[in-house]
């Protein structure tokens, strides 16, 4: 897998250890739930840190602009809404390998399940008038409240995915054998019951 | 007892005359992937999963519902197989609202386990979210259709081995559904046993006990031809 040759491997260096290899992870829509799984390779996570550098992150970065030149990309959720699809469409310019991390984003998942009903208005009025308690009241601030899609989408629908990491979530131990091979530039084994079950 | 002999995979094996396709595999030591067939019931080739192809071309055949013959050689894994099975279970996925987080059925589910044997990682095909509903109106169970994948197993053991004959299917196409009765709320179906037996077999978390909630489900989808067996060789005394 050469396309998987840290991004920094051609940048010149000046220190005599290997490049690290750039990673971002992704949030759009879903719970964080294959975040916190992440977080949860608890030791494994010192061995991460030693191979990667975590450029892009909801939960290992402030940054806000989603960096250029980053080896692999973990995004989890589903695309639900244009700040999604805009970002979704960065980090695919921006990413070698771009990863579907969870079934939100291989799935659409539960964010999915408003596609039941009728397009963006619907949902907005069961969610907002209808089951309001008091104060129903339909968001709108356009420029700052994320404009919702007309459907949920998973992320291959939206751009070109590498991989497929099926879960909700994928647990630490699936996690980790998938990027473990991808640090050395092997291509993981997706296969059976502990690497590929949905749910 | 007549014997007809037949190839699997090049493999000679010998079954007893009757058998079918998927039987004549399974003594060769092939295992095929299923989800419409159960032992115990008849067989109705629903679900395409079995399907093989004769050595000597013509349709794929599915294994299940097709009787072996003498000096017939099949093939059960090319590459072909492999890619419409795969392609079989992600419109499985894509057809429905299969939502397994939060499935009854989660961690014990016939689709998700065909999901994993055939390698299916994600669906290429986009999902149709159709309007279906769920069938609450009986006192024990429910019959959750976005789940439903029309195998008819709930037909088949409601007819052979309750007798009731509670279940039916409806429509066609995109529109085909399971009814009870004559197209009425489950609970007002006076055949109804409550047996629980349709729950035992389905596949997927379509039929389920209402007091279990996401990934408690556990099906007994042995129990058809255990009955089965229990009356054909008399196990009971009170037979």
């Amino acid at each position: 897998m050469s396309d998987l040759e840290p991004a920094g491997a051609a940048a010149p260096s000046t220190a005599e250890a290997p490049a690290k290899l750039r990673l971002a992870t992704v949030w759009l829509a879903g719970c964080s739930g294959c975040h916190m799984s992440f977080l949860d390779l608890d030791e494994f996570l010192f061995d991460l840190a030693e191979r990667a550098e975590v450029v892009f992150s909801p939960v290992a970065s402030d940054l806000k602009t989603f960096p250029e030149n980053v080896d692999l990309c973990l995004v989890e959720g589903a695309v639900a809404n244009v700040d999604n699809l805009e970002l979704a469409l960065t980090l695919r310019q921006r990413s070698r390998m771009v990863v579907s991390f969870g079934d939100c984003a291989v799935t659409a998942n539960v964010p999915g399940l408003r596609n039941l009903l009728t397009g963006p208005e619907a949902v907005l009025e069961r969610g907002y008038m209808e089951l309001a308690d008091r104060g129903a009241q339909l968001p709108h601030a356009p420029g700052i409240v994320p404009e919702l899609l007309e459907k949920v989408l998973p992320l291959h629908e939206v751009i070109p995915v590498d991989l497929y990491l099926p879960g909700c979530p994928p647990s630490a131990e699936r996690i980790r054998a998938a990027i473990e091979p991808l640090l050395h530039g092997q291509p993981p084994l997706l296969e059976g019951a502990a690497m590929l079950r949905f749910g | 007892m007549s014997v007809v002999t037949l190839r699997v995979n090049g493999q000679e094996v010998a079954v007893p005359a009757g058998a079918s396709l998927l039987e004549a595999a399974r003594a060769a030591g092939v295992e095929l992937p299923t989800l419409c067939h159960l032992e115990g019931l008849t067989p109705v080739g629903a679900c395409r999963l079995c399907l093989v192809a004769s050595e000597t071309g013509g349709r794929l055949l599915p294994a299940c519902a097709t009787e072996a013959a003498e000096g017939m050689a099949i093939r059960t894994d090319t590459e072909e197989l492999q890619r419409y099975r795969r392609m079989t279970v992600e419109l499985f996925f894509a057809e429905g609202n299969h939502v397994c987080a939060f499935c009854v059925a989660n961690g014990d589910c016939e689709l998700q386990d065909v999901a994993v044997a055939v390698g299916m990682d994600h669906s290429r095909f986009p999902y149709r979210y159709p309007h279906r509903h769920v069938d609450a109106s009986h006192p024990l169970f429910a019959l959750d259709h976005h789940r439903c994948i029309l195998c008819t197993r709930c037909v088949r053991v409601c007819d052979e081995i309750e007798g009731a004959h509670v279940w039916d299917v409806a429509q066609r196409g995109s529109e085909c559904t399971i009814i009870a009765g004559l197209d009425e709320p489950w609970g007002a179906v006076e055949a109804c046993t409550s047996c629980g037996k349709c729950v035992d077999v389905c596949p997927t978390g379509a039929l389920f006990r209402k007091e279990d909630t996401t990934a408690e489900k556990h099906p007994h989808a042995e129990r058809p031809e255990q009955l089965r067996r229990a009356r054909e060789q008399q196990q009971w005394r009170n037979q």
